[in-house]
């Protein structure tokens, strides 16, 4: 099935209720392929031009679910206002990945290890949430269930994700470790929001870890951690500390839940790198 | 599912079940094998087409899927009288050795090439990120792509 329009999709969804909707099918048809899913019906988004596309509306952006992570890493709208966004989705996948998958479905598969998930999280996106005669708003933290659950209901689909634009903060991070530099599932990864005052003072910090628990992980003490104090060694050593005991990570094929401890605690101390971007 | 789409500057008309893969269209319905398959999971990049002028994993996409789309494949690069630069170039600068990347390889490269007609060699080991090797260890493809785009560079001056 590949509706043209919302109308059609909606008359697609009421007709197919076990339908499985997909836009570039990077998870899905690899899914389909290896018999975990069985679905009467697929459904693919990927001419709708009303699910594509940047938006700006003051101090929100408004990205469409189909948007490709190609198009957004080529968005001047989404590089000038989200780098830590950039960032992830440099590093997701590869090419022709990029050039098929949308941030939509990197949400809904909600795997823990997606790559944009830490981003839309520092970000404190919210996905707004369709269905042929609803529109709801709800926080993308509260929308991930966990491990690939979402609280989508049958005849909805996640429509886009609304993200505040976030100008006083001046530090963007993002690093993932993998078993390669591309075409590699995470193994733990680390999104960061901060910002410096001009001599280095951290004032405010958004973290958010991937792959290290059955969603994504925030932390408030670590984050309270940093306020107040500089980049410096011995801080970040301290936040690596209470990272480790944030993370809830679990041992797979990719690596061991004792790995990925270590690693959401040295992804902090790899933060001494934006020191070099504060004090200029 | 009646699908209509063009191939290799080609208009084709098929009739395929909607949800056939894409690579299995081309490789078995139409004998266009130089498409490979190495993971079926979009891991490998052996699958890379060109649609509409961009690399995607023939792979994981769907006949139905097709439908006006502009398809470019391995077979499809060369001109009547002559290899592509890229393929000239992966002959000359012995970057094919059992050659089953190489499809994969040199359409990831086209579609390098026409984002960054200049690329670094870091650029081009991100462009061509999505494609595994077994054989050769990269450097002399990487030679190889450097080299095309300075002999196309170079045409159009």
């Amino acid at each position: 099935m590949l509706p043209h329009t919302p109308e059609e999709l909606w008359e697609v969804l009421r007709a197919e209720p076990q339908a499985a909707v997909y836009a570039g099918g990077t998870d899905l048809l690899v899914k389909l392929r290896q018999g975990l899913v069985d679905p009467s019906c697929l459904v693919c988004l990927e001419r709708i031009e009303e699910l594509k596309g940047v938006q700006e509306f003051g101090h929100e952006v408004f990205i469409g679910t189909c948007s490709t992570h190609g198009y957004l890493l080529a968005n001047p709208i989404i590089r000038s206002n989200f780098p830590v966004l950039t960032k992830a989705l440099e590093l997701l996948g590869s090419p022709p990945i990029r050039n098929m998958g949308t941030i939509g479905g990197n949400i809904c598969t909600a795997s823990p290890a997606a790559d944009s998930l830490p981003p839309l999280y520092v970000l404190e996106a919210e996905v707004e949430i369709r269905s042929k005669n609803t529109s709801r708003r709800m926080a993308l933290k509260e929308f991930i269930k966990g491990p690939g659950k979402t609280s989508l209901q049958p005849g909805e689909i996640v429509s886009g994700i609304w993200v505040k634009k976030a100008p006083g903060y001046n530090l963007h991070h993002f690093e993932k470790v993998g078993q390669r530099k591309a075409l590699a599932i995470s193994i733990a990864s680390l999104a960061g929001l901060l910002r410096a005052s001009e001599n280095g003072v951290i004032e405010e910090a958004r973290f958010a870890w991937g792959s290290v628990g059955p969603t994504i992980i925030t932390s408030p003490e670590v984050e309270k951690a940093l306020v107040g104090n500089r980049l410096s060694r011995p801080i970040l050593e301290m936040a690596a500390c209470l990272a480790r005991s944030a993370v809830e990570p679990i041992d797979d094929i990719r690596a061991s839940g004792e790995y990925r401890r270590l690693v959401s605690g040295n992804l902090m101390v790899h933060l001494l790198t934006l020191q070099r971007e504060v004090c200029h | 599912m009646k699908i209509s789409f063009t191939l290799n500057g080609k208009v084709n008309q098929i009739d395929v079940p909607s949800a056939r893969r894409v690579i299995d269209i081309l490789r078995e319905d139409l004998e266009l094998t130089g498409t490979k398959e190495g993971c079926g999971a979009g891991e490998c990049g052996a699958c890379t087409i060109l649609v509409d002028g961009e690399s995607r994993l023939s792979c994981l996409m769907l006949a139905a899927q097709l439908e006006g789309r502009s398809v470019t494949t391995i077979e499809g690069i060369a001109s009547e009288d002559r290899l592509h630069p890229l393929q000239e170039a992966f002959v000359e600068h012995g970057a094919v050795q059992c050659g089953f990347c190489i499809p994969g390889m040199v359409l990831s490269a086209v579609d390098l090439l026409q984002r960054n007609p200049n690329p670094t060699r870091m650029e081009i080991r991100q462009g061509l990120s999505g494609n595994l090797c077994r054989c050769t260890g990269y450097q002399k493809i990487v030679d190889a792509v450097e080299g095309a785009a300075r002999k196309i560079g170079s045409k159009k001056d």
